[in-house]
């Protein structure tokens, strides 16, 4: 037996080590064409901007590790082509490498501006530029504002940095979470010293632009091999592409019923389930999305998915409240700001699947965790 | 001093649900969670690298060191009550304890799974 992973982030590390975890015993060659070590990307914009943290402290495994875990790594090596029909996967380099198994966690790259220079935020050369270019600027202006690019603008303001902000929505993260949510972060951001400009497309002059405007998965590997790809590597239940030895996880794979998401949550559970049916069990995609940002001194965590909600109720007041998404009644999502007990009661409730009132949800007084520790 | 570019370590004993013990130089400034997955303690799995939002990076605190480690912040305190094994008056998320001086000798039992 051997599995190719393609995608050496955070999904193709987990399922490689996850292959291992659930027994798999056969080769596992874990390709990806960045030059590092499989590393994660979360402390790129929070404490390796604000300086708390080194580049090198994102690597997620010494070397020693993979060859103790005889998981191959083929670094700095980009997939080329998949040939199906027999079974493996050809290098930019020319050699190929044949599977049983394939798991593509090739993940996202950044969406572009077309008419304006700026810096991106996606890798590790990214940060380090970025890092640098900072240091040096008096000012930044910020084009995005979702998760991204409001860490970043956290950075330049905790660096002592000019910052603004200009988001063509008329709110902050508008496309993920409440209007109450993206109103606190906005009145976070401008208590700091941020320049907000909501509802804006004009960027205003900076040493530096930065822009996190959205990435685009890395499909062209899946679409070129005949597997159907739409914003996301198309898989059912088991994270299986329409090809049965073709599994996709991460930032490049749509769930048929979930979508696609952006979180280590999801590239780390997906690897794990992709692992198991791999390793010969069958196992759903079933795991509880969750999800963070810090701001300044506030951390936002996220649990469930909110779209579509049609009720939103508030728990406790800012700046420490959790809002609870319902939709036809039923609980959707969670978000909490500085309310870590409530997030982490929020993954058990959403996993648990228990009903849940609005009015026992807007009660403090109400013990949420009478309802799942029964 | 430390010698120029030299990284000073103090010594942290992880022991194993089996009862294993490795003693382990780690670069003070680190977590007691990075000292582990840069050496080969596989018991810690930290998938969120250190957030406390994961949880698997559980470890039990030998008594006599607790008193030596920060106070526990609230988002430790509530991950803590969703670890695989059991939470005990000692259990304490080791990426949450950045390694001291003073923490040389610190040892930390691995619960016997984390995911
Ligand atoms: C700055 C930043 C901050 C973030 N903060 C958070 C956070 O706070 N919380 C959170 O939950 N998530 C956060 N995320 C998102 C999270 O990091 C991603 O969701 C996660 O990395 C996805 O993992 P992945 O394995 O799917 O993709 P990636 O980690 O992107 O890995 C994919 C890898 O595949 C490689 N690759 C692509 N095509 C090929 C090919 N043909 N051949 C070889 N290799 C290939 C890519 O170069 C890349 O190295 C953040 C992301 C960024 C960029
Ligand atoms: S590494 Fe995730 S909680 Fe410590």
């Amino acid at each position: 037996m051997s599995v190719v992973i393609v995608g050496a982030g955070q999904g193709g590390f987990q399922a490689a080590w996850s292959l291992r975890m659930e027994g798999y015993d056969g080769s596992i060659t874990l390709i990806g064409d960045e030059p590092y070590l499989p590393y994660q990307r979360p402390p790129l914009s929070k404490g390796f901007l604000l300086g708390k943290q080194e580049l090198e402290s994102v690597t997620l495994r010494p070397e020693k590790f993979y060859s103790d875990q005889r998981i191959e790594l083929r670094m700095g090596e980009c997939v080329a082509s998949i040939d199906r029909a027999a079974r493996k996967v050809v290098l930019a380099s020319g050699s190929s490498v044949p599977y049983d198994s394939l798991i593509l966690a090739t993940g996202a790259r950044v969406r572009r501006l077309a008419d304006r220079e700026a810096l991106y935020l996606r890798g590790r050369d990214d940060a380090a530029q970025l890092k640098d270019r900072l240091d040096r600027a008096e000012s930044v202006a910020v084009i995005g504002g979702g998760f991204i690019g409001l860490e970043v603008a956290a950075a330049a303001r905790m660096l002592g940095k000019e910052a603004a902000v200009v988001e063509i929505q008329p709110r902050l993260m508008q496309r993920v979470v409440a209007p109450v949510v993206s109103d606190f972060f906005r009145e976070l951001h401008e208590t700091h010293g941020v320049r907000l400009m909501l509802g804006s497309g004009d960027v205003p002059r900076a040493d530096l632009t930065v822009a996190g405007v959205g990435v685009i998965p890395n499909v062209e590997l899946a679409l070129e091999a005949g597997l159907t790809a739409d914003n996301g590597i198309v898989v059912d239940e088991h994270l299986r592409t329409a090809d049965q030895n073709i599994f996709a996880i991460g930032d490049c794979s749509k769930h048929a019923q979930r979508g696609r998401l952006e979180s280590v949550q999801n590239a780390v559970d997906q690897a794990k389930c992709a692992a198991a049916n791999i390793a010969g069990k069958t196992q759903v995609y079933a795991a509880v999305p969750w999800f963070w940002t810090d701001q300044f001194d506030a951390k936002l965590q996220m649990a469930g998915l909110s779209g579509g909600a049609d009720r939103v109720v508030l728990r406790g007041s800012p700046p420490k409240f959790s809002v609870f998404y319902f939709r036809g009644g039923k609980l959707i999502a969670i978000d909490s700001i500085s309310r870590p007990a409530d997030h982490m009661m929020a993954r058990k409730l959403l996993a648990a699947g228990v009903e849940v009132s609005a009015e026992q949800a807007a009660d403090e007084n109400f013990a949420l965790a009478s309802l799942v520790n029964r | 001093m430390p010698l120029f570019g030299k990284k000073e370590t103090v010594t942290i004993n992880y022991i194993s649900h089996a009862g294993v013990k490795k003693p382990i130089a780690v670069t003070v400034g680190n977590s007691v969670m990075e000292g582990a997955i840069r050496n080969g303690i596989d018991e810690i799995v930290a998938e969120c690298g250190g957030a406390a939002q994961c949880g698997t990076c559980h470890v039990y605190v030998e008594e006599q060191w607790l008193p030596k480690l920060p106070p526990m912040q609230d988002d430790e305190n509530a991950m803590l009550d969703t670890t695989l094994c059991p939470r005990r008056p000692n259990s304490r998320l080791s990426c949450q304890i950045p390694v001291t001086k003073e923490l040389d000798g610190l040892t930390v039992h691995t619960p016997e799974a984390q995911v």
